[in-house]
């Protein structure tokens, strides 16, 4: 750390140098996406292509949210917030129930149920996807929000983090609390769950963008545009054939698509990292 | 407050038995003070007690009630830890408060019990504080209120005091005991320090391998060690023992004699019937620990007061003692009286 501190004059200039040209690199398909957004039809098509924002920012977003190509994008992005909500919320109460019922639990099979989870890694939702799919048709959940969420929950990844969490915790704690009187669910609920937030924020941050990346599964489920999410709708608004495609709102909607992930990474790692300060002696 | 006891209670872990059969009645509000070497089972012995570890033979009684298949919040038992256990993310009146919370106790009674119990342990500065803005003193402290507020039947211990530094640990020492005297609360006490246990006990259970080799008052036990084991564990430094041909009035069967270090004087070594080489000498002030080797190799220590002559390192000096402090025990190392 310190000799990163005292790095003056020219080394110091540099480093920042190289920094600012990294963001460049990689923010500017953003901010081309962002321009594109914001001018008419005509003015994208001939080229070259503008790289300075235009006046047209209000028409397309207001488009591209009430109406869309297909379905308005603010039902896509409701269908994803739902999706990747119930993904994350409900990955992680799965994940901290099954590691709790591991860890504190002796029950008959528990080894076996370790192992089941453990083979589930290997068993993402590419894999699995016909199967996965017969069995959510059947239970007539094509076009609904349990459809595009429960397939995609079970977490053997999260298991294992709590898991490895709850190791750490020393026995004592949960004799102390039996000794107060606490029974197993609420130990769970007052002692285990307020010890694991740190955790929890961090993995409620990648499960969210997890879910709102979801690509192949919600196609398959969802054959209804009212049920489309966003990911999937940006690629069903190109154009087949000869359509015209109606790039800036098009390019407003790939902008709104990012926001939210966006979002929940700014709001959670300041909660996440004043959760990592405050559990740190 | 409540009594306790024991019926030839045992434990096994898979096929390891660890207590052999323990019993004892202890009184309401008696402070009874397990102590034993590392591993001889006495934090399972007193887990056993608070139901954390299930019983695999004979009954643990609380006020003449059978709880051998009691969950530990039916047993009204508290229990303080040795690595404290509190709750990381609760204040500190959270910590204290939980158990009553638990019960559903009143809001209002909660507010008031904690706080009684925040002065009594000088903490009411730090209620807010979590545990780790806490010394360790005062998580001790917090510990203790934990298990105050609640007024439960008995007190657990678990070596509560052994993460503290030594003036620390003697202040709490003082403390938690003047604490049980004056809620009069019967209180088990598990520790591997023999000044605890002197200090502290109304009776001790000294134990060894998971058997009770003796139940007594500290002084009864100390003065009247019951064999070989309980002679040479309690009292510091260690009683000598030497070989019984040393005592010709030594009873049949003897295969050792104990002599306690206090009870041993130094004499000329002209005409004493055993003599030695001083090996070192420890000054402590207010006493002196003379070490000594005798001609057959057996070490032995003497304890005089400071005031007395000390001999020079090397020095031939003779040992005498009064045949009525000398113990004599048997091939079995039982005590021979
Ligand atoms: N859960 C367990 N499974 C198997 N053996 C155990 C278990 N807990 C304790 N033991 C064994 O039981 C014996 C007594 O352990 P215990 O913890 O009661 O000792 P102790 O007297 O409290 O020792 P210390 O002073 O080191 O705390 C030890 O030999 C230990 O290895
Ligand atoms: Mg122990």
């Amino acid at each position: 750390m310190s000799g990163m501190v005292e790095k003056r004059g020219a080394a110091h200039w540099f480093t920042h140098l190289g920094m600012i040209l990294g963001v460049v690199i990689i923010g500017f398909p953003i901010w081309l996406a962002f321009v594109a957004s914001t001018v008419s039809q005509p003015e994208i098509v001939q080229p070259p292509m503008p790289v300075w924002p235009g006046d047209q920012l209000v028409e397309n977003y207001a488009k591209a949210l009430l109406s869309g190509v297909n379905v308005p994008v603010a039902r896509m992005l409701f269908n994803s917030g739902v999706m990747a909500l119930g993904i994350a919320l409900g990955k992680i109460s799965i994940s901290l129930l099954s590691a709790f019922a591991i860890v504190y639990f002796r029950f008959p099979g528990r080894l076996v149920f370790f192992w089941l989870i453990f083979i589930t890694l290997m068993l993402p939702v590419e894999v699995r996807i016909v199967p996965t799919y017969e069995v959510a048709a059947r239970l007539g959940l094509l076009n609904s929000y349990p459809g595009l969420i429960l397939p995609l929950i079970a977490s053997a990844t999260a298991t294992f983090l709590f898991r490895q969490f709850f190791m750490t915790v020393p026995d004592e704690l949960a004799e102390a609390a039996r000794v107060d009187g606490a029974r197993p669910m609420r130990f769970f609920i007052d002692i285990l769950m307020p010890m694991s937030r740190t955790n929890m924020a961090a993995l409620f941050v990648i499960l969210f963008i997890y879910g709102w990346n979801q690509y192949l599964w919600p196609l398959l489920i969802t054959t209804d545009p009212e049920m489309n999410t966003i990911v999937m709708g940006i690629r069903q608004m190109f154009p087949s054939g000869d359509d015209i495609a109606d790039w800036p709102v098009i390019m407003a909607t790939a902008i709104l698509a990012m926001l939210p992930p966006v979002i929940v990474v700014i709001t959670m790692q300041k909660l996440f990292i004043r959760g990592l300060v405050e559990s740190e002696k | 407050m409540a009594t306790i006891r024991l019926d030839n209670v045992k434990k096994s872990f898979g096929k390891t038995q660890v207590i052999h059969g323990v019993s004892i009645d202890i009184a309401d509000g008696e402070f009874i003070v397990i102590v034993g070497p590392s591993g001889c089972g006495k934090s399972t012995l007193l887990r056993m007690v608070a139901g954390l570890e299930t019983i695999t033979d004979g009954t643990v009684e609380i006020d003449g009630a059978r709880v051998n298949d009691d969950e530990p919040m039916d047993r009204d038992i508290a229990m303080v830890f040795q690595n404290y256990a509190l709750y990381p993310h609760m204040s500190v009146f959270g910590n204290m408060a939980y158990g009553l919370k638990i019960a559903r106790t009143p809001k209002a009674e909660i507010k008031a019990r904690v706080q009684a119990a925040a002065k009594t342990l000088q903490l009411e500065a730090y209620l807010d504080r979590k545990p780790r803005e806490l010394s360790g003193g005062q998580r001790q402290r917090v510990a203790m209120g934990r298990a105050i507020v609640r007024k439960p039947k008995a007190f657990l211990f678990d070596e509560p005091l052994s993460n503290l530094d030594a003036k620390l640990r003697v202040q709490m020492r003082l403390e938690i005991h003047a604490l049980q005297r004056e809620l009069g609360i019967t209180a088990l006490y598990v520790t591997h320090d023999q000044i605890e246990a002197m200090t502290m006990a109304d009776r001790m259970i000294v134990m060894r391998d998971g058997v009770a080799e003796q139940i007594g008052a500290p002084l009864e036990v100390y003065e009247n060690p019951d064999n070989r084991f309980v002679a040479e564990f309690i009292g510091s430094p260690a009683t000598n023992f030497l070989a019984p041909a040393l005592v010709p009035e030594a009873p049949a069967g003897t295969a050792w004699i104990g002599i306690r270090p206090e009870h041993v004087k130094l004499a000329e070594a002209e005409g004493a019937s055993l003599t030695g080489k001083v090996l070192h000498i420890e000054a402590l002030g207010a006493e002196t620990l003379v070490h000594v080797v005798l001609a057959d190799g057996t070490h032995a220590t003497v304890r005089q007061e400071g005031h007395l002559p000390k001999p020079a390192e090397g020095a031939r000096v003779g040992l005498a003692w009064h045949l009525a402090e000398v113990m004599f025990f048997d091939t079995q190392e039982r005590r021979l009286r």
